[in-house]
């Protein structure tokens, strides 16, 4: 790991004052000098690996108090971004009236892990692509832009067939970020000029010809809170993955339904472990509203969720697992007692 | 273990005369901020290749160390105060072998910054026994034969603690599930359940 300053903010306005800096540099947010550390889960493993390598690290850690709070206000969910994994996963009101977003965080990392990892940090977890984690590979235009992708042609197992571009092909790994996209979440961004609020859905940026660039947020930027509009009692999180716990997802659906009488009046549907970030399968979504469920429209609706996926040698098979994987996801919402 | 005899190891620095010596070379941004009130009881510098003093509180003794801003608890425990119980398995959050509690929580030690730890109550597996009686959970590991080379160990006994602390030890699914972050590549895996449920309902009651 190379070396770096460390400054321990002692409060929000602190911690936006001391990475105020980077935001006078024109460099992706993930490549900027100072960075923010708070669970520390994916920025010091990366700091190990050289793919990060700030100069400075401003610990907000100690914005706990004041950023963690999770509250149920008016319907809405209101989730403090430096509340941790773990925590906001055995909150018994999220259980209850948001299921999807309890699986989710229970279903992804360790105990140990989700014990540190804050919900902030666990949006912005960068990919685990083996080309990207590994700097003796020269080519990833994620890390070192306009050298070209190792995946392509490489070991491509886990990587993305929706979303996809021909400079990145990784897989946003994380599964929390699927509940927040199907609940139609908002996300508060804390700066130097205050706080924005923005759709869930602006924060990642699909690859595209720059895939060094993840997220909207600027550098000097933290996330501070998320918004969840409504209650979603009929929600639910289906991961597949190569190991039954500790594992990332080859395929996972984030389910949320309002049925009333057998009929879908309202439905929303997000796919993780197959896209480049994440990802709202609405055209699946419409195809739902409005019908009675049954087998042949629970597989219809996973068809039209991977229409236009595109496959390279070794990830053809996520294709036909994740359309299973929607369709079982939406049985076991369906059948949910609430 | 020079760091935590000598008493003089957290005044001979002096960050505020540091900071004022400095001042007129190449400057890295952060250094003006760390004067400003808002930051300044916080141990910073701007050369990162000078140590830094932290104290850790580990099983109850605070320990005065000058260490390097990269150093993990992980390496601070086992390189600067000379706990070697916390093991080394993969540095990058993934085996569970170097598990601590922090203020009870279980956490991986390899992934956290000694710097950020200051201010906490570190518990580590030198740090359970009173006196020649074992905590109830190294004992159950050995009534269970819950290991064969023994390297995981350290962050298992921790890591199950927690789990029957956080009300994960009631049946063996659960146990699985909230164990899955302690690999044992031993596969003693069916022994530590046995030994988890041993423990558990002695943990619980007091």
């Amino acid at each position: 790991m190379r070396s770096f300053a460390y400054q321990r903010a002692a409060d929000p306005s602190a911690a936006i004052q001391a990475l105020a800096a980077a935001s006078a540099s024109n460099n992706p947010l993930t490549e900027a000098e100072i960075q923010p550390l708070a669970g520390g889960t994916t920025l010091l493993d990366l700091m190990k690996l050289d793919v990060m390598r700030p100069r400075a690290i401003v610990d907000i850690n100690p914005l706990s108090p004041t950023w963690a709070t999770v509250s149920l206000e008016n319907g809405n969910l209101r989730l403090g971004a430096m509340a941790r994994m773990a925590d906001v996963a055995a909150n018994p009101e999220i259980q209850q009236n948001y299921p999807v977003v309890a699986d989710s965080l229970k279903l992804a990392a360790s105990a140990q892990l989700r014990n540190m990892a804050t919900l902030g940090g666990n949006v912005l977890q960068r990919t685990r692509c083996t080309y990207f984690r590994d700097v003796s590979y020269e080519a990833c235009n994620k890390r070192n832009p306009g050298s070209g992708c190792a995946a392509m042609d490489g070991f491509n197992r886990s990587h993305a067939v929706l979303g996809t571009s021909d400079k990145c092909i990784a897989t946003y790994p994380g599964d929390f970020a699927q509940a927040l996209i199907a609940l139609d979440a908002s996300v508060d961004i804390t700066g130097k000029s205050g706080t924005r609020t923005i759709p869930f859905a602006q924060l990642h940026k699909a690859p595209g010809d720059t895939p060094q660039l993840e997220t909207t947020l600027e550098p000097g930027e933290l996330i501070s809170g998320f918004t969840i509009p409504g209650r979603w009692p009929r929600s639910a999180y289906l991961k597949v993955r190569d190991r039954q716990s500790y594992e990332f997802a080859l395929a996972s659906a984030a389910i949320a339904l309002d049925v009333q009488d057998g009929t879908v009046r309202d439905a929303r549907i997000a796919l993780g472990g197959v896209a480049t970030l994440p990802w709202r399968a609405r055209d699946a979504e419409a195809e739902l509203k409005g019908q009675k469920f049954d087998d042949a429209l629970a597989e219809r609706v996973a068809e039209i969720a991977f229409e236009g996926a595109s496959a390279r040698s070794h990830n053809e098979f996520k294709i036909e697992l994740g359309k299973r994987v929607v369709a079982r996801a939406l049985h076991q919402a369906m059948t949910m007692e609430i | 273990m020079d760091d935590k005899t000598n008493p003089q190891s957290r005044s001979s620095f002096n960050r505020r005369s540091f900071l004022a010596g400095a001042a007129g070379g190449a400057m890295f941004p952060l250094a003006a901020r760390a004067a400003e009130p808002a930051t300044t009881t916080i141990p910073s510098t701007q050369d990162p290749t000078l140590p830094v003093p932290v104290t850790l509180r580990v099983n109850g003794h605070d320990n005065a160390l000058n260490i390097d801003a990269r150093t993990t608890v992980l390496d601070a425990l086992r390189e600067h105060i000379g706990l070697t119980g916390s093991k080394k398995g993969c540095d990058h959050g993934q085996c569970g072998a170097c598990t601590v509690l922090i203020e009870g929580r279980r956490v991986l030690s390899c992934l956290t910054l000694a710097l950020s730890a200051q201010d906490h109550e570190i518990t580590t597996i030198e740090g359970l026994s009173n006196g020649a009686r074992l905590h109830p959970m190294q004992q159950a590991f050995i009534d269970q034969d819950a290991f064969q080379c023994g390297y995981c160990t350290p962050g298992q006994i921790m890591s199950a603690i927690a789990c029957v602390k956080e009300g994960h030890a009631g049946n063996d699914e659960d146990i699985r599930e909230y164990m899955s972050g302690n690999i044992c590549r031993c596969a003693a895996y069916p022994n530590i359940v046995a030994a988890v449920k041993q423990a558990a309902p002695e943990i619980l009651s007091g």
